[in-house]
């Protein structure tokens, strides 16, 4: 029951090269259907991002070089030689394969440290494969438990809450004074590229009303109608100041475009109601000054790039706790997976067991002709009883605690000790 | 048994307080549950802590000062405990676990002992004039403690400072809700509570008013938060003005509880 993964990624790779290996779905499909019907692999499962290509795998057991079958047949595939993939593959084994997939999920092994995406797409792989009956007992318990693991560690640490991109620091600072924006309406000044990333960030949290302004007028309509907003003409700027409760400005201006004077009359007609200014122009389009004013909130650039830069920090400081939630869980499913291999272990004594007593049986009540047929199933009996006593009951013991597996430390001794690899009954 | 209770009482408070100093600085469901569920087991365990010490004096808990701030202190986990459960959040139990601990010791380290001169303190109607002019109190001082969180989030975010536990403090205008709410039910509660003292007043002693200090601070206490509650949403007022009025009001509250209750009141005495 070993588990194999082949891999690189945006670390180990070239994007050129990353490219070339990267598994369309129809691709990813093909690959692991070939995989096993050319009998390397028993269940499989390909994982491809931008970022990455990975292979998992649990090999047919009389594979001698699993690891590098799939190396072969993924340059094969792909049409490369395997000298173009030295160098940047990386190939894990069991429980450092089990590790990585739980990193991979965990985003700590993502260009974007902690980012939400690649949990996503491991479900989306997974469930791919699992719909073809493309993956078995081990990989579906291995994808579950990395699902698992993506979840408590979004959930339990401050990996992926904290923004690292400017766009999204303001939409969250936005969340910090308004709470949840579904009840709340956003005015966007206007509309190039920057604003945009900040307007699908705010439909992604759910704002209720957008309005965009722009000086050329079919900017702000083709933005609005793209994110289901209204656009204005760039004449109502003053006016349209009472309606936000978020001011999102983009503008190319040599001065601010929304001075004190401004905003001091917009803030009493719209009753001194909080109001957030996320001014991502540069030059500056919101007067420094605005922000003395009362319930005003003002963030440019700058600042949003300063609250970015800490985030990150405080990312990187979350490692350790998500990697003490990795840990854990990948203890869990080595003990799962040593206790499959117990229960195996088991069925095969059980069966070399029923077998040697069918032979004693039959080889010492040959020459006990006065035995009656129910003499004999009471003898049969007795013995079984006997060996379950003496042999199946300890070792069932061995199946649910993990403490005796470990002090036995490898089975091959039991297979050993009971002869379990000669020729089965 | 007393002393069984109100230690293991304390232990369940600290130990509340501690996850939600945990929860605040490492947010972690288990460290947040945590808090939640040791909370609710020192609100068990104080109240067992009330009865047995009813029990032990043979008179109502809040039939002497330390009795009376005993009750407060298990009226404020309560309220905060609700507030919690309605708001879904957990980030300002480190502020107001503190104030629940402090005012359980200081009510509980000197021995329970029957009051040489107890107040005339009987019957249904006294036990919920007391007890609601007390939920009214703590329902105060977590309003009180949350516009002192307001201000501090509004300082950071305008000052952009918001460092590490700022992201973790509820948005300003869920803090504004919060306090509206406790301040909602600290004046129905004064409301209905008083009226209930007026009515056993005059049962009592035949008339409803009778100038006690107390009776007027509390008038006075219900009139401004009832004008914190209108301000609050004005335009002048709406935001951290509303919050520093709300911090002045409580002051009018721990002037009522100490020095209106101690040296000034003929009737009340200890509540």
């Amino acid at each position: 029951m070993e588990i194999v993964l082949i891999g690189l990624n945006h670390r180990t790779a070239s994007v050129e090269l990353r490219e070339r290996v990267a598994f369309s779905p129809e691709q990813a499909r093909v690959a692991a259907e070939q995989l096993r019907s050319r009998g390397i692999l028993e269940e499989s499962l390909v994982l491809s991002t931008c970022n990455r290509s990975e292979l998992y795998g649990v090999p047919r057991e009389d594979l001698a070089d699993s690891s590098g079958a799939v190396e072969l047949f993924v340059a094969s595939f792909h049409q490369l030689s395997p000298n173009e993939l030295n160098g940047s593959l990386y190939r894990h084994r069991d429980s450092h394969a089990v590790r990585h997939l739980f990193r991979v999920a965990a985003g700590l092994d993502s260009m974007l440290l902690g980012e939400a995406e690649i949990l996503g797409q491991v479900r989306d792989a997974y469930q791919i494969a699992l719909d073809r009956g493309e993956t078995g007992p081990v990989l579906n318990r291995m994808f579950q438990a990395a699902l698992e693991v993506g979840k408590r560690v979004r959930n339990e640490t401050e990996l992926g809450t904290r923004p690292v991109s400017v766009a999204f620091a303001g939409v969250k600072l936005a969340e910090r004074i308004f709470g949840k924006l579904n009840q709340h309406r956003a005015l966007i000044v206007g509309a190039g590229d920057t604003s945009e990333q900040v307007v699908r960030h705010l439909c992604d949290r759910g704002i209720k009303k957008l309005r965009v302004l722009n000086r050329t007028a079919e900017h702000a309509v083709a933005l609005a109608a793209r994110f289901g907003g209204e656009a204005i003409p760039w004449e109502n700027l003053n006016a349209a100041l009472d309606w936000p409760d978020l001011i999102v400005t983009s503008v190319s201006a040599s001065e601010p475009v929304l001075t004190r004077a401004i905003i001091e009359r917009a803030m009493t007609a719209r009753g001194n109601r909080a109001l957030l200014f996320i001014d991502l122009g540069v030059p500056r389009n919101v007067g420094s000054d605005v922000g003395e004013l009362y319930n005003v909130y003002l963030y440019n650039i700058d600042d949003l790039t300063q609250i970015v830069e800490q985030n990150k920090k405080a990312r990187v400081a979350e490692i350790p706790r998500a990697e003490t939630i990795i840990d854990e869980q990948v203890q869990k499913f080595l003990h799962w997976q040593a206790g499959v291999a117990a229960g195996t272990v088991l069925e095969d004594l059980r069966a070399r067991l029923a077998a040697e007593r069918e032979d004693f049986l039959r080889e010492r009540l040959a020459a006990m002709a006065h035995l009656s047929e129910q003499d004999r199933a009471e003898i049969s009996r007795i013995l079984q009883e006997l060996l379950d006593r003496v042999v199946i009951h300890p070792a069932e013991r061995m199946r649910g605690i993990p403490e005796l597996r470990r002090k036995l430390q490898n089975f091959e001794a039991l297979r050993d000790l009971f002869r379990l690899d000669r020729e089965k009954p | 048994m007393t002393s069984l209770y109100v230690v293991a009482t304390l232990l369940f408070y600290a130990l509340s307080l501690a996850l939600y100093i945990w929860n605040l600085r490492e947010p972690g469901r288990l460290a947040g549950i945590g808090a939640t569920v040791c909370l609710v087991g020192g609100l068990v365990l104080h109240y067992l802590a009330l009865l047995a010490r009813s029990h032990l004096i043979h008179a109502v808990p809040y039939d002497d000062l330390f009795g009376s701030l005993s009750l407060f202190a298990w009226l404020l986990a309560a309220t905060y405990l609700g507030l919690e459960a309605i708001h879904r959040q957990r980030s300002v139990g480190p502020f107001v676990l503190p104030i629940v601990l402090a005012v359980f010791l200081i009510a509980h380290l000197p021995p329970a002992a029957r009051p040489v001169n107890p107040p005339p303190a009987q019957g249904p109607l006294f036990a919920f004039h007391v007890t609601l002019n007390i939920l009214a109190y703590s329902a105060f001082a977590i309003s009180f403690v949350l516009s002192i969180i307001f201000l501090v989030q509004d300082r950071r975010l305008r000052g952009h400072k918001l460092g590490e536990v700022g992201w973790r403090f509820p948005a300003l205008e869920v803090l504004e809700r919060m306090t509206r709410s406790s301040v909602l039910i600290g004046c129905v509660s004064l409301a209905v509570g008083m009226t209930a003292g007026l009515i056993w007043a005059h049962r009592l002693q035949g008339q409803y008013w009778n100038g006690d200090p107390k009776v007027i601070i509390t008038v006075l206490i219900l009139l401004v938060y009832l004008g914190y509650t209108l301000l609050s949403r004005t335009a002048a007022w709406r935001g951290a003005r509303a919050s520093a009025l709300c911090i002045l009001n409580f002051m009018f509250v721990i002037f009522s509880y100490s020095i209106v209750n101690r040296y000034l009141s003929h009737f009340h005495r200890y509540f």
